[in-house]
Formats: C-alpha cells, sequence, structure tokens
C-alpha cells in the first residue's frame, strides 16, 4: 500500500469513463490500487430508494482491476478486460461514495487473475465484488 | 375492444408508452445513452457513443465497464418488459396519468461478461435472451455487436431476483 505516483494518479484523469464518474485513485500497490467514486443522482438505478445502479459499480471495478493490472512489478505493457463477473451483494447506499480495491492474486505469462471488492463506509459488507481475467504481459525473467 | 381487431395507433401508443416509462425512470441509462428499440416484443438496446465511454484513449476503444453497464440494462428491461407484457396488454397499467404506475424493476444478483473484441468508438447495440424465467429467480443471456450482427464483441450472462409476486 503506498501513495500513487503522479502517473498512476492519472489513470482516471486520462479515462474517459473514469473522469466522467469523478473516480480518484487514492492507492497503489504491489499489484493492488484503491478507488474512490463519489454518489452522482444521475447514476441512480432506482427512482424510488435513490441506489446507483450496478453499471457504474461495474464500471468502478473494472477500472480498479485494470489499474492494479498494470501496477503489476511484472506488468509491460497496457492491459485489457478478458472476462469479468460481479455479485451484487447489496444496494449501494443512496447518497454515499464508494471505495473499491482490486489486488491481482495470480499472473501468467499473458494472465493476471483480479479479485476485486467495493464498499460504502464498511470495507466488511461490501455493495459488490468481482473476480475477472486481463490481459497480461509479463516481464521475461532476467 | 377486440385484441384481434385493435386500432395500431392504440397498440403503438400503450406498448411505446409503457416501455418509455418503465425505461425512462432509471436516470442511469440517460447518464449513459442508453435507449430501447421495439418490434412487437422484442427489444434492442442502443448504446449511442459518446466519447466519455472511452476505456482507453490511446487506441479509443470503449470502456469494458460501460459495455457490461449497457448489457446489465439491457437483460433487465427486456426480463422487466416480458414480465410486464401481459398486464400491460389487459390494460391494467393506466397510460393516461402523468406518471404510469408500474412495477419495479428485476435485481441483478451477478453478472459475468466476456470480452471478445475491442469495443470500437461507435455506437453499440445488444439483444438479450431469457434462458429461464422463474417466480423468484431469472437467468439471462446478453449479446452485444457494432457493425455486424453476427460479430459480437461482448456477451454476457446474468442472474436475477424478480420483484415480489
Amino acid at each position: 500500500m503506498a501513495k500513487p505516483t503522479p502517473q498512476q494518479a492519472s489513470f482516471t484523469e486520462l479515462t474517459p469513463l473514469c473522469k466522467a464518474l469523478g473516480m480518484i485513485v487514492t492507492d497503489v500497490g504491489v499489484g493492488t490500487a484503491t478507488f474512490t467514486m463519489p454518489y452522482n443522482p444521475a447514476l441512480i438505478g432506482d427512482p424510488d430508494t435513490g441506489v446507483i445502479h450496478g453499471g457504474p459499480v461495474s464500471v468502478l471495478l473494472d477500472s480498479v482491476s485494470g489499474l492494479a493490472v498494470i501496477a503489476h512489478p511484472d506488468n509491460t505493457a497496457m492491459t485489457a478486460t478478458i472476462d469479468l463477473r460481479i455479485d451484487y451483494m447489496r444496494p449501494s447506499p443512496a447518497g454515499q461514495d464508494l471505495t473499491a480495491h482490486a489486488e491481482v492474486y495470480h499472473t501468467t505469462r499473458t494472465v493476471a487473475f483480479i479479485r476485486a471488492s467495493a464498499w460504502a463506509d464498511d470495507e466488511t459488507k461490501p455493495v459488490a465484488q468481482a473476480t475477472g481475467a486481463f490481459v497480461f504481459a509479463k516481464k521475461a525473467a532476467s | 375492444m377486440n385484441a384481434k381487431t385493435e386500432p395500431v395507433q392504440n397498440i403503438k401508443r400503450r406498448r411505446d408508452g409503457v416501455l418509455n416509462a418503465y425505461a425512462g425512470r432509471v436516470p442511469f441509462f440517460k447518464y449513459l445513452g442508453i435507449t430501447f428499440e421495439r418490434k412487437g416484443d422484442e427489444l434492442t438496446g442502443v448504446l449511442t457513443y459518446d466519447p466519455k465511454l472511452i476505456g482507453n484513449a490511446v487506441v479509443s476503444r470503449l470502456h469494458g465497464g460501460g459495455t457490461s453497464a449497457f448489457l446489465e440494462s439491457t437483460a433487465t428491461i427486456t426480463l422487466g418488459w416480458k414480465t410486464i407484457w401481459d398486464a400491460m396488454e389487459s390494460g391494467e397499467f393506466d397510460i393516461e396519468a402523468d406518471v404510469i404506475k408500474l412495477p419495479p424493476l428485476p435485481k441483478t444478483i451477478s453478472i459475468t461478461t466476456d470480452y471478445l473484441r475491442p469495443g470500437l468508438p461507435r455506437d453499440a447495440y445488444a439483444r438479450a435472451t431469457i434462458t429461464r424465467a422463474g417466480r423468484r429467480y431469472a437467468s439471462v443471456q446478453v449479446d452485444a455487436w457494432q457493425d455486424h450482427r453476427d460479430v459480437l464483441f461482448a456477451q454476457s450472462t446474468l442472474h436475477f431476483l424478480m420483484p415480489d409476486a
């Protein structure tokens, strides 16, 4: 866990959909990343409760996973999502910002496997969790 | 009114009115640029291209999360639309009301998206197939394409919790 470098911090700024959703990189480690995303009424999925749609949560989990892959010390290139599974565990509380954390838990020469979680105020009560596979270009052994 | 001879303008007004009210309640659809086209009971989700949908600005590709959000939206509305169809056709909804009162949308339990090809900076389309519609749970499969209907760029499988009967 460490403060993101300026280059890492600029990830959300340089990714149009992350920027539009107001995501901020708060932490980047060894194959890990943490983002925040502010609550925004334009993202509501259920107008009766003010709960945001699952879509922006997907974007958050996909994005934070992407930076975790890029931040992996063996990574040499950009990445792309191969597949992503998201479980929606509870409604995202109306009016509250979200935090998401992703970690790369395994890499092969060509694939990085990630898991990620998003929560409002309590990390032990996730709104959604994700697992996925991402394109990975591993550094050749020296 | 005999259903077989009902004037076409009445049918279209009812179906389009209910669909617009059903999908129009979700602010996020407007935010992302998602609309629905109807042919009879068949729906096609349309994601209108906008520069904010880009995920990789270097090569200009759609963001995978945005694509997934579009597929989830198309699956939700297609499933919900099927479940309210009979009630709509039998005139249960007051389509003259300022706000048409409609049942809540199904809730997503999980979504798995496979990214088959890069999403290009142009409109995308999606169509969903309901693989199982139970009283409590439903499963839906969605295909997304851009230029060619049979060249998919993403595909999702979703499970839903149905609104209380």
